[in-house]
Protein backbone atom coordinates (compact mmCIF):
# COMPACT_ATOMS: atom_id res chain seq x y z
CA UNK A 1 0.00 0.00 0.00
CA UNK A 2 1.93 2.99 -1.25
CA UNK A 3 -0.12 6.09 -0.63
CA UNK A 4 2.75 8.52 -0.22
CA UNK A 5 4.35 10.54 -2.99
CA UNK A 6 8.04 9.59 -2.75
CA UNK A 7 9.33 12.46 -4.88
CA UNK A 8 11.00 14.74 -2.36
CA UNK A 9 11.60 18.46 -2.57
CA UNK A 10 12.42 20.92 0.18
CA UNK A 11 9.63 23.38 0.97
CA UNK A 12 12.23 26.14 0.62
CA UNK A 13 15.87 26.23 -0.33
CA UNK A 14 18.79 26.37 2.11
CA UNK A 15 22.28 27.79 1.62
CA UNK A 16 25.62 27.61 3.38
CA UNK A 17 27.01 31.07 4.08
CA UNK A 18 29.90 30.36 6.43
CA UNK A 19 32.23 27.51 7.36
CA UNK A 20 34.79 26.82 10.07
CA UNK A 21 37.17 23.99 10.80
CA UNK A 22 39.40 23.38 13.80
CA UNK A 23 42.90 22.11 13.29
CA UNK A 24 42.70 18.31 12.89
CA UNK A 25 45.19 16.24 14.87
CA UNK A 26 45.96 15.09 18.42
CA UNK A 27 45.49 17.75 21.07
CA UNK A 28 45.96 16.24 24.54
CA UNK A 29 44.83 19.34 26.41
CA UNK A 30 41.68 20.07 24.43
CA UNK A 31 38.19 18.68 25.10
CA UNK A 32 35.53 18.42 22.41
CA UNK A 33 33.90 21.71 23.47
CA UNK A 34 37.23 23.49 22.95
CA UNK A 35 37.56 21.98 19.49
CA UNK A 36 34.07 23.11 18.59
CA UNK A 37 34.72 26.67 19.74
CA UNK A 38 37.88 26.66 17.62
CA UNK A 39 35.85 25.66 14.55
CA UNK A 40 33.19 28.24 15.37
CA UNK A 41 35.81 30.98 15.74
CA UNK A 42 37.23 30.04 12.33
CA UNK A 43 33.73 30.39 10.87
CA UNK A 44 32.88 33.69 12.56
CA UNK A 45 36.18 35.26 11.54
CA UNK A 46 35.87 34.15 7.90
CA UNK A 47 32.26 35.22 7.24
CA UNK A 48 32.27 37.49 4.18
CA UNK A 49 29.97 40.15 5.64
CA UNK A 50 30.23 39.31 9.32
CA UNK A 51 27.30 38.00 11.30
CA UNK A 52 25.55 38.44 14.61
CA UNK A 53 25.83 35.31 16.73
CA UNK A 54 22.50 36.24 18.32
CA UNK A 55 20.85 35.48 14.96
CA UNK A 56 21.36 31.73 15.43
CA UNK A 57 17.96 30.20 16.15
CA UNK A 58 18.79 26.52 16.51
CA UNK A 59 21.73 24.14 16.31
CA UNK A 60 22.41 20.48 15.54
CA UNK A 61 25.75 18.93 16.53
CA UNK A 62 27.03 15.57 15.36
CA UNK A 63 29.00 13.59 17.90
CA UNK A 64 29.51 9.86 17.91
CA UNK A 65 30.65 9.03 21.38
CA UNK A 66 31.75 11.69 23.81
CA UNK A 67 30.23 9.26 26.34
CA UNK A 68 32.93 6.64 25.73
CA UNK A 69 35.78 8.86 24.49
CA UNK A 70 35.47 11.56 27.17
CA UNK A 71 33.04 10.08 29.68
CA UNK A 72 30.76 13.00 28.90
CA UNK A 73 27.16 12.60 27.82
CA UNK A 74 24.70 15.35 26.94
CA UNK A 75 27.39 17.36 25.16
CA UNK A 76 25.14 19.60 23.07
CA UNK A 77 24.10 22.03 25.85
CA UNK A 78 27.73 22.26 26.93
CA UNK A 79 28.58 23.48 23.44
CA UNK A 80 25.70 25.98 23.62
CA UNK A 81 27.09 27.28 26.90
CA UNK A 82 30.64 27.54 25.55
CA UNK A 83 29.35 29.49 22.52
CA UNK A 84 27.16 31.64 24.75
CA UNK A 85 24.04 30.81 22.75
CA UNK A 86 21.82 29.40 25.50
CA UNK A 87 18.83 29.13 25.60
CA UNK A 88 18.48 28.36 21.90
CA UNK A 89 17.68 24.69 21.31
CA UNK A 90 20.69 22.54 20.40
CA UNK A 91 20.45 18.84 19.70
CA UNK A 92 23.17 16.22 19.50
CA UNK A 93 22.80 13.77 16.61
CA UNK A 94 24.44 10.34 16.76
CA UNK A 95 24.77 8.25 13.61
CA UNK A 96 28.30 6.93 14.13
CA UNK A 97 30.74 8.45 11.61
CA UNK A 98 27.78 10.04 9.77
CA UNK A 99 26.68 11.98 12.86
CA UNK A 100 27.41 15.42 11.47
CA UNK A 101 26.13 14.49 8.01
CA UNK A 102 22.85 13.75 9.72
CA UNK A 103 23.12 16.90 11.87
CA UNK A 104 23.44 18.99 8.72
CA UNK A 105 20.40 17.27 7.28
CA UNK A 106 18.36 18.10 10.40
CA UNK A 107 19.43 21.74 10.09
CA UNK A 108 18.36 21.82 6.44
CA UNK A 109 14.97 20.32 7.32
CA UNK A 110 14.49 22.79 10.17
CA UNK A 111 14.98 25.75 7.82
CA UNK A 112 13.05 24.20 4.94
CA UNK A 113 10.11 23.63 7.30
CA UNK A 114 9.89 27.35 7.93
CA UNK A 115 10.69 26.94 11.62
CA UNK A 116 14.02 28.82 11.48
CA UNK A 117 15.96 31.08 9.13
CA UNK A 118 19.45 30.68 10.64
CA UNK A 119 20.79 27.38 11.98
CA UNK A 120 24.25 26.32 13.11
CA UNK A 121 25.23 22.73 12.28
CA UNK A 122 28.48 20.96 12.95
CA UNK A 123 30.22 18.09 14.61
CA UNK A 124 33.06 17.24 16.93
CA UNK A 125 34.99 14.29 18.25
CA UNK A 126 37.72 14.01 20.84
CA UNK A 127 39.27 10.59 20.23
CA UNK A 128 42.92 10.62 21.27
CA UNK A 129 42.38 10.30 25.04
CA UNK A 130 42.03 6.54 24.68
CA UNK A 131 44.76 4.06 23.67
CA UNK A 132 44.38 2.40 20.26
CA UNK A 133 42.66 -0.76 21.58
CA UNK A 134 40.16 1.40 23.46
CA UNK A 135 39.40 3.41 20.30
CA UNK A 136 39.07 0.12 18.38
CA UNK A 137 36.44 -1.01 20.87
CA UNK A 138 34.53 2.28 20.76
CA UNK A 139 34.44 2.28 16.94
CA UNK A 140 33.41 -1.39 16.91
CA UNK A 141 30.36 -0.44 18.95
CA UNK A 142 28.99 1.19 15.77
CA UNK A 143 28.63 -2.35 14.39
CA UNK A 144 26.08 -4.88 15.66
CA UNK A 145 27.18 -5.65 19.20
CA UNK A 146 25.19 -8.89 19.31
CA UNK A 147 26.08 -10.51 15.99
CA UNK A 148 29.13 -8.79 14.42
CA UNK A 149 31.35 -7.78 17.35
CA UNK A 150 31.21 -11.21 19.07
CA UNK A 151 32.45 -12.71 15.77
CA UNK A 152 35.65 -10.73 16.33
CA UNK A 153 34.87 -8.20 13.63
CA UNK A 154 36.40 -4.79 14.27
CA UNK A 155 35.67 -1.69 12.20
CA UNK A 156 38.81 -2.18 10.05
CA UNK A 157 37.99 -5.90 10.03
CA UNK A 158 34.62 -5.40 8.34
CA UNK A 159 36.18 -3.14 5.68
CA UNK A 160 38.99 -5.70 5.34
CA UNK A 161 36.32 -8.30 4.55
CA UNK A 162 34.81 -5.92 1.97
CA UNK A 163 38.26 -5.43 0.44
CA UNK A 164 38.84 -9.19 0.21
CA UNK A 165 35.44 -9.63 -1.48
CA UNK A 166 36.28 -6.82 -3.94
CA UNK A 167 39.67 -8.38 -4.70
CA UNK A 168 38.09 -11.76 -5.39
CA UNK A 169 35.25 -10.42 -7.52
CA UNK A 170 37.21 -7.86 -9.54
CA UNK A 171 40.83 -7.23 -10.51
CA UNK A 172 41.47 -5.20 -7.37
CA UNK A 173 44.87 -5.67 -5.74
CA UNK A 174 46.70 -4.37 -2.69
CA UNK A 175 48.55 -1.69 -4.68
CA UNK A 176 45.24 -0.18 -5.79
CA UNK A 177 44.33 0.33 -2.14
CA UNK A 178 47.70 1.90 -1.37
CA UNK A 179 47.40 4.27 -4.34
CA UNK A 180 44.21 5.74 -2.86
CA UNK A 181 46.22 6.64 0.23
CA UNK A 182 49.10 8.06 -1.81
CA UNK A 183 46.69 10.29 -3.72
CA UNK A 184 44.90 11.47 -0.60
CA UNK A 185 48.18 12.31 1.15
CA UNK A 186 49.23 14.33 -1.91
CA UNK A 187 46.06 16.40 -1.44
CA UNK A 188 46.34 16.54 2.34
CA UNK A 189 49.89 17.89 2.04
CA UNK A 190 48.25 21.00 0.54
CA UNK A 191 45.69 21.38 3.36
CA UNK A 192 46.85 23.51 6.32
CA UNK A 193 44.10 22.02 8.55
CA UNK A 194 45.06 18.40 7.84
CA UNK A 195 46.39 16.02 10.49
CA UNK A 196 49.04 14.69 8.08
CA UNK A 197 50.28 17.47 5.82
CA UNK A 198 52.79 15.16 4.23
CA UNK A 199 52.98 13.12 1.07
CA UNK A 200 53.80 9.44 1.36
CA UNK A 201 57.08 10.27 -0.43
CA UNK A 202 57.94 12.75 2.33
CA UNK A 203 57.13 10.16 4.99
CA UNK A 204 59.30 7.61 3.19
CA UNK A 205 62.23 10.02 2.96
CA UNK A 206 61.88 10.90 6.63
CA UNK A 207 62.02 7.22 7.57
CA UNK A 208 65.16 6.73 5.47
CA UNK A 209 66.78 9.83 6.98
CA UNK A 210 65.99 8.63 10.51
CA UNK A 211 67.54 5.24 9.84
CA UNK A 212 70.67 7.00 8.55
CA UNK A 213 70.87 9.28 11.63
CA UNK A 214 70.59 6.33 13.99
CA UNK A 215 73.17 4.30 12.12
CA UNK A 216 70.60 1.63 11.17
CA UNK A 217 70.43 -0.06 7.79
CA UNK A 218 68.76 2.45 5.47
CA UNK A 219 65.81 0.79 3.73
CA UNK A 220 66.18 0.64 -0.03
CA UNK A 221 62.90 2.28 -1.07
CA UNK A 222 62.76 3.41 -4.71
CA UNK A 223 59.05 4.28 -4.83
CA UNK A 224 56.18 5.06 -2.51
CA UNK A 225 54.92 1.53 -3.07
CA UNK A 226 58.27 0.03 -1.94
CA UNK A 227 57.85 1.94 1.32
CA UNK A 228 54.21 0.97 1.73
CA UNK A 229 54.95 -2.68 1.01
CA UNK A 230 57.52 -2.80 3.84
CA UNK A 231 55.77 -4.57 6.74
CA UNK A 232 57.98 -2.69 9.20
CA UNK A 233 56.81 0.67 7.86
CA UNK A 234 53.25 -0.33 7.07
CA UNK A 235 52.06 -3.13 9.38
CA UNK A 236 48.86 -5.11 8.95
CA UNK A 237 45.78 -3.86 10.78
CA UNK A 238 43.11 -6.17 9.34
CA UNK A 239 44.41 -8.03 6.29
CA UNK A 240 44.19 -6.95 3.47
CA UNK A 241 44.27 -3.51 5.10
CA UNK A 242 47.44 -2.00 6.53
CA UNK A 243 48.16 1.08 8.62
CA UNK A 244 48.28 3.34 5.54
CA UNK A 245 44.91 2.02 4.39
CA UNK A 246 43.24 3.38 7.54
CA UNK A 247 42.12 6.87 8.47
CA UNK A 248 43.84 8.01 11.67
CA UNK A 249 42.47 8.65 15.15
CA UNK A 250 41.78 12.38 15.28
CA UNK A 251 40.57 15.23 17.45
CA UNK A 252 38.65 17.88 15.54
CA UNK A 253 35.48 19.87 14.93
CA UNK A 254 33.67 21.48 12.02
CA UNK A 255 30.67 23.79 11.61
CA UNK A 256 28.73 25.64 8.94
CA UNK A 257 26.05 28.30 9.07
CA UNK A 258 22.84 27.42 7.21
CA UNK A 259 20.33 30.09 6.24
CA UNK A 260 17.14 30.31 4.23
CA UNK A 261 18.03 31.06 0.60
CA UNK A 262 16.14 34.33 0.54
CA UNK A 263 18.43 35.89 3.17
CA UNK A 264 21.69 34.29 2.01
CA UNK A 265 22.91 37.47 0.34
CA UNK A 266 22.76 39.28 3.69
CA UNK A 267 25.76 37.14 4.63
CA UNK A 268 27.79 36.61 1.46
CA UNK A 269 27.83 37.20 -2.28
CA UNK A 270 28.90 33.60 -2.78
CA UNK A 271 26.44 31.33 -0.94
CA UNK A 272 26.57 27.64 -1.70
CA UNK A 273 23.17 26.08 -2.11
CA UNK A 274 22.24 22.68 -0.74
CA UNK A 275 20.67 21.42 -3.93
CA UNK A 276 19.98 17.85 -2.89
CA UNK A 277 20.04 15.84 0.32
CA UNK A 278 19.82 12.09 0.72
CA UNK A 279 20.04 9.76 3.66
CA UNK A 280 19.48 6.03 3.77
CA UNK A 281 20.08 3.05 6.03
CA UNK A 282 21.63 -0.33 5.42
CA UNK A 283 21.95 -3.69 7.17
CA UNK A 284 25.03 -5.32 8.67
CA UNK A 285 27.44 -6.53 5.97
CA UNK A 286 26.39 -10.18 6.39
CA UNK A 287 22.78 -9.25 5.58
CA UNK A 288 23.66 -6.90 2.70
CA UNK A 289 22.76 -7.85 -0.86
CA UNK A 290 26.37 -7.40 -1.91
CA UNK A 291 29.66 -7.61 -0.05
CA UNK A 292 31.37 -5.13 -2.40
CA UNK A 293 28.95 -2.21 -2.14
CA UNK A 294 27.04 -0.19 0.47
CA UNK A 295 23.34 -0.20 -0.44
CA UNK A 296 22.66 2.85 1.76
CA UNK A 297 25.16 4.88 -0.28
CA UNK A 298 23.42 4.04 -3.54
CA UNK A 299 20.00 4.89 -2.10
CA UNK A 300 21.17 8.16 -0.51
CA UNK A 301 22.92 9.20 -3.72
CA UNK A 302 19.81 8.58 -5.78
CA UNK A 303 17.74 10.74 -3.41
CA UNK A 304 20.29 13.56 -3.59
CA UNK A 305 20.68 13.39 -7.39
CA UNK A 306 16.89 13.37 -7.85
CA UNK A 307 16.27 16.31 -5.53
CA UNK A 308 19.05 18.35 -7.13
CA UNK A 309 17.95 17.39 -10.63
CA UNK A 310 21.47 16.34 -11.59
CA UNK A 311 23.16 13.20 -12.85
CA UNK A 312 26.56 11.88 -11.95
CA UNK A 313 27.97 13.59 -15.05
CA UNK A 314 27.18 16.98 -13.49
CA UNK A 315 29.30 16.37 -10.38
CA UNK A 316 32.56 18.34 -10.65
CA UNK A 317 34.18 16.95 -7.51
CA UNK A 318 33.37 14.88 -4.44
CA UNK A 319 34.45 14.30 -0.88
CA UNK A 320 33.79 10.64 -0.07
CA UNK A 321 34.07 8.67 3.14
CA UNK A 322 37.53 7.08 2.91
CA UNK A 323 37.68 5.73 6.47
CA UNK A 324 39.64 2.99 4.68
CA UNK A 325 41.16 3.06 1.21
CA UNK A 326 38.76 0.35 0.02
CA UNK A 327 35.87 2.51 1.23
CA UNK A 328 36.85 5.26 -1.24
CA UNK A 329 36.96 2.77 -4.12
CA UNK A 330 33.55 1.35 -3.17
CA UNK A 331 32.15 4.88 -2.72
CA UNK A 332 33.18 5.98 -6.21
CA UNK A 333 31.40 2.92 -7.60
CA UNK A 334 28.28 3.28 -5.42
CA UNK A 335 27.94 6.96 -6.40
CA UNK A 336 28.08 5.99 -10.07
CA UNK A 337 31.35 7.75 -10.97
CA UNK A 338 32.69 4.40 -12.14
CA UNK A 339 31.04 1.06 -12.91
CA UNK A 340 31.26 -1.66 -10.24
CA UNK A 341 34.81 -3.01 -10.29
CA UNK A 342 36.18 -0.05 -12.29
CA UNK A 343 37.09 2.04 -9.22
CA UNK A 344 40.60 0.59 -8.87
CA UNK A 345 41.47 1.29 -12.51
CA UNK A 346 40.23 4.86 -12.16
CA UNK A 347 42.71 5.32 -9.31
CA UNK A 348 45.49 3.81 -11.44
CA UNK A 349 44.72 6.21 -14.26
CA UNK A 350 44.72 9.28 -12.01
CA UNK A 351 41.08 10.05 -12.73
CA UNK A 352 40.40 10.77 -9.04
CA UNK A 353 43.45 13.01 -8.55
CA UNK A 354 43.30 16.80 -8.25
CA UNK A 355 43.68 17.16 -12.01
CA UNK A 356 41.52 14.17 -12.97
CA UNK A 357 38.03 14.17 -14.45
CA UNK A 358 36.54 13.01 -11.10
CA UNK A 359 38.62 14.66 -8.36
CA UNK A 360 37.94 12.79 -5.11
CA UNK A 361 38.91 13.96 -1.64
CA UNK A 362 40.78 17.12 -2.56
CA UNK A 363 40.94 17.90 1.18
CA UNK A 364 43.14 14.86 1.73
CA UNK A 365 40.09 12.86 2.72
CA UNK A 366 39.65 11.24 6.08
CA UNK A 367 42.93 9.41 5.44
CA UNK A 368 45.18 12.46 5.39
CA UNK A 369 43.03 15.31 6.70
CA UNK A 370 42.00 13.16 9.66
CA UNK A 371 38.79 11.50 10.85
CA UNK A 372 37.30 12.97 14.03
CA UNK A 373 34.29 10.78 13.37
CA UNK A 374 31.47 13.06 14.56
CA UNK A 375 32.92 16.03 12.64
CA UNK A 376 33.76 14.32 9.36
CA UNK A 377 30.46 14.78 7.51
CA UNK A 378 30.41 18.56 7.92
CA UNK A 379 34.18 18.63 7.34
CA UNK A 380 33.52 17.21 3.87
CA UNK A 381 30.86 19.82 3.16
CA UNK A 382 33.34 22.56 4.11
CA UNK A 383 35.87 21.34 1.53
CA UNK A 384 33.23 21.43 -1.21
CA UNK A 385 32.10 24.89 0.01
CA UNK A 386 35.64 26.25 -0.43
CA UNK A 387 36.23 24.48 -3.76
CA UNK A 388 32.99 25.78 -5.28
CA UNK A 389 33.85 29.29 -4.07
CA UNK A 390 37.27 28.93 -5.71
CA UNK A 391 39.14 29.48 -2.46
CA UNK A 392 40.81 26.11 -1.86
CA UNK A 393 44.25 27.55 -2.55
CA UNK A 394 46.97 25.11 -3.59
CA UNK A 395 44.50 22.22 -3.67
CA UNK A 396 41.89 23.99 -5.82
CA UNK A 397 40.68 21.54 -8.47
CA UNK A 398 42.27 22.07 -11.87
CA UNK A 399 39.01 22.15 -13.82
CA UNK A 400 37.70 25.67 -14.34
CA UNK A 401 34.63 26.95 -12.48
CA UNK A 402 33.45 23.89 -10.58
CA UNK A 403 29.75 24.42 -9.87
CA UNK A 404 28.40 21.16 -8.45
CA UNK A 405 30.03 19.12 -5.69
CA UNK A 406 29.00 16.06 -3.69
CA UNK A 407 29.64 14.73 -0.22
CA UNK A 408 29.29 11.08 0.84
CA UNK A 409 29.36 10.37 4.58
CA UNK A 410 29.07 6.83 5.94
CA UNK A 411 28.11 5.77 9.47
CA UNK A 412 29.71 2.54 10.63
CA UNK A 413 29.93 0.04 7.81
CA UNK A 414 27.01 1.46 5.86
CA UNK A 415 24.27 1.41 8.50
CA UNK A 416 23.83 5.08 7.65
CA UNK A 417 24.84 7.04 4.57
CA UNK A 418 24.29 10.74 3.93
CA UNK A 419 24.85 12.23 0.47
CA UNK A 420 24.59 15.95 -0.31
CA UNK A 421 24.74 17.73 -3.64
CA UNK A 422 26.00 21.31 -3.29
CA UNK A 423 25.80 23.94 -6.00
CA UNK A 424 27.29 27.37 -6.56
CA UNK A 425 24.52 29.69 -7.72
CA UNK A 426 25.77 32.01 -10.43
CA UNK B 1 9.63 -20.19 25.40
CA UNK B 2 8.39 -20.10 21.82
CA UNK B 3 8.50 -16.32 21.64
CA UNK B 4 11.91 -15.85 23.22
CA UNK B 5 13.61 -14.75 20.01
CA UNK B 6 16.59 -12.96 21.54
CA UNK B 7 20.38 -12.95 21.38
CA UNK B 8 20.41 -14.46 24.87
CA UNK B 9 18.42 -17.41 23.57
CA UNK B 10 20.66 -17.64 20.47
CA UNK B 11 23.89 -17.91 22.46
CA UNK B 12 22.28 -20.23 25.03
CA UNK B 13 21.30 -22.62 22.23
CA UNK B 14 24.79 -22.36 20.72
CA UNK B 15 26.32 -23.28 24.06
CA UNK B 16 23.86 -25.90 25.25
CA UNK B 17 22.79 -27.53 21.97
CA UNK B 18 25.82 -26.78 19.79
CA UNK B 19 23.58 -25.43 17.04
CA UNK B 20 22.54 -22.20 15.38
CA UNK B 21 18.88 -21.83 16.30
CA UNK B 22 17.33 -18.94 14.42
CA UNK B 23 13.85 -18.24 13.14
CA UNK B 24 11.62 -18.81 10.14
CA UNK B 25 8.73 -16.53 9.15
CA UNK B 26 5.53 -18.57 8.92
CA UNK B 27 4.04 -16.09 6.46
CA UNK B 28 6.77 -15.70 3.83
CA UNK B 29 9.32 -18.35 4.73
CA UNK B 30 12.17 -15.91 5.35
CA UNK B 31 14.99 -17.47 7.36
CA UNK B 32 17.13 -15.54 9.84
CA UNK B 33 19.94 -17.19 11.80
CA UNK B 34 19.61 -14.35 14.32
CA UNK B 35 16.39 -14.85 16.29
CA UNK B 36 14.08 -11.89 15.83
CA UNK B 37 10.46 -11.36 16.82
CA UNK B 38 9.43 -9.72 13.54
CA UNK B 39 10.02 -10.60 9.90
CA UNK B 40 12.16 -7.92 8.21
CA UNK B 41 10.82 -8.91 4.78
CA UNK B 42 7.00 -9.16 5.12
CA UNK B 43 6.80 -7.42 8.52
CA UNK B 44 4.79 -10.28 9.99
CA UNK B 45 5.08 -11.36 13.62
CA UNK B 46 4.49 -15.10 13.22
CA UNK B 47 8.01 -16.45 13.69
CA UNK B 48 9.00 -19.98 14.70
CA UNK B 49 12.34 -21.46 15.76
CA UNK B 50 14.48 -22.87 13.00
CA UNK B 51 17.57 -25.04 13.40
CA UNK B 52 20.36 -24.51 10.90
CA UNK B 53 22.50 -27.44 9.78
CA UNK B 54 25.80 -25.76 10.59
CA UNK B 55 27.12 -26.30 7.06
CA UNK B 56 28.26 -23.21 5.18
CA UNK B 57 30.61 -21.69 2.62
CA UNK B 58 33.13 -18.93 3.37
CA UNK B 59 32.14 -15.72 1.53
CA UNK B 60 34.85 -13.33 2.64
CA UNK B 61 37.21 -12.84 5.55
CA UNK B 62 39.82 -10.66 7.21
CA UNK B 63 42.79 -11.45 9.46
CA UNK B 64 42.88 -9.03 12.35
CA UNK B 65 46.18 -7.87 13.88
CA UNK B 66 44.97 -4.82 15.79
CA UNK B 67 42.61 -6.62 18.08
CA UNK B 68 39.87 -5.57 20.49
CA UNK B 69 40.49 -5.83 24.22
CA UNK B 70 38.53 -9.09 24.49
CA UNK B 71 40.65 -10.84 21.84
CA UNK B 72 43.90 -9.49 23.29
CA UNK B 73 42.92 -11.24 26.52
CA UNK B 74 42.88 -14.51 24.56
CA UNK B 75 46.43 -13.99 23.30
CA UNK B 76 45.70 -12.53 19.86
CA UNK B 77 47.50 -9.49 18.49
CA UNK B 78 50.19 -8.34 16.06
CA UNK B 79 52.13 -11.58 16.46
CA UNK B 80 49.03 -13.77 16.32
CA UNK B 81 46.26 -12.38 14.09
CA UNK B 82 42.89 -14.14 14.08
CA UNK B 83 40.51 -14.70 11.20
CA UNK B 84 36.89 -13.51 11.08
CA UNK B 85 34.52 -13.45 8.16
CA UNK B 86 31.12 -13.94 6.68
CA UNK B 87 29.69 -17.32 5.71
CA UNK B 88 26.63 -18.33 3.71
CA UNK B 89 24.70 -21.03 5.54
CA UNK B 90 23.51 -24.05 3.57
CA UNK B 91 19.94 -22.77 4.05
CA UNK B 92 20.73 -19.43 2.33
CA UNK B 93 21.26 -16.60 4.81
CA UNK B 94 24.65 -15.26 5.82
CA UNK B 95 26.15 -14.78 9.26
CA UNK B 96 29.28 -13.15 10.67
CA UNK B 97 31.63 -15.61 12.37
CA UNK B 98 35.08 -16.33 13.69
CA UNK B 99 36.92 -18.63 11.31
CA UNK B 100 38.79 -21.21 13.38
CA UNK B 101 41.27 -23.86 12.32
CA UNK B 102 43.08 -21.51 9.91
CA UNK B 103 46.33 -19.55 10.33
CA UNK B 104 45.53 -15.86 10.60
CA UNK B 105 49.16 -15.03 9.85
CA UNK B 106 48.88 -16.66 6.41
CA UNK B 107 45.73 -15.28 4.79
CA UNK B 108 46.93 -16.37 1.33
CA UNK B 109 46.17 -19.94 2.45
CA UNK B 110 42.54 -19.15 3.32
CA UNK B 111 40.20 -19.42 0.34
CA UNK B 112 36.86 -17.77 -0.18
CA UNK B 113 34.31 -20.33 -1.26
CA UNK B 114 35.68 -23.11 0.91
CA UNK B 115 33.28 -25.39 2.79
CA UNK B 116 33.11 -24.73 6.51
CA UNK B 117 31.17 -26.22 9.43
CA UNK B 118 30.03 -24.81 12.75
CA UNK B 119 32.76 -25.21 15.38
CA UNK B 120 31.57 -25.35 18.98
CA UNK B 121 34.63 -27.15 20.35
CA UNK B 122 36.21 -24.07 21.85
CA UNK B 123 33.22 -22.02 23.02
CA UNK B 124 33.91 -19.33 25.58
CA UNK B 125 31.57 -20.03 28.52
CA UNK B 126 31.32 -16.35 29.44
CA UNK B 127 30.86 -14.86 25.98
CA UNK B 128 30.20 -17.56 23.36
CA UNK B 129 30.66 -16.61 19.72
CA UNK B 130 29.82 -18.22 16.41
CA UNK B 131 32.80 -19.96 14.82
CA UNK B 132 33.20 -22.01 11.65
CA UNK B 133 36.13 -24.24 10.70
CA UNK B 134 37.20 -25.81 7.40
CA UNK B 135 34.98 -28.83 6.67
ZN1 LIG C 1 8.03 -12.82 6.43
Amino acid sequence: MTTVNKKRQLARQVSIVGAGLSQFGAFPEKDSRDLFVEAFKDMVQSMDQGFDIEDIEGAYIGNYSSDLFEHQGHTAPIVADWLGITPIPITRIENACASSGSALREGVLAIASGMYDVVLVGGMEKMTNLPTDGVTDVLASAADGLYEVPAGLTFPGIFGAIAKAHMDRYETNLDHLLKVGIKNHENGALNPKAQFQQTITAMMERRMARAQERGHTVPDYKTDLDFLNDPQANPWIAWPLRLYDCAPITDGAACVLLVADEIAHNFTDKPISIAGIGQATGKPLHDSDELTSLSAAKAAAQQAYDMAGVTVADIDLAEVHDCFTIAEIVATEDLGFFAPGEGPRAVDEGRTALGGDHPINTSGGLKSKGHPVGASGVGQVIEIYHQLRGEAGARQVKKANPTVGLTHNVGGTGGTCVVNVLRRES
Amino acid sequence: MADNFTATAFYRALKEEGQIVGVKCQACGHLSPEPRPMCPICHGFDMVSHRFSGKAKLDTFTCISIVPVSMAAKGYGRDKPYCSGIVTLEEGPRISARISGVDGANPQNIKNGMDVVLDVADLDEESPSVAFKPA
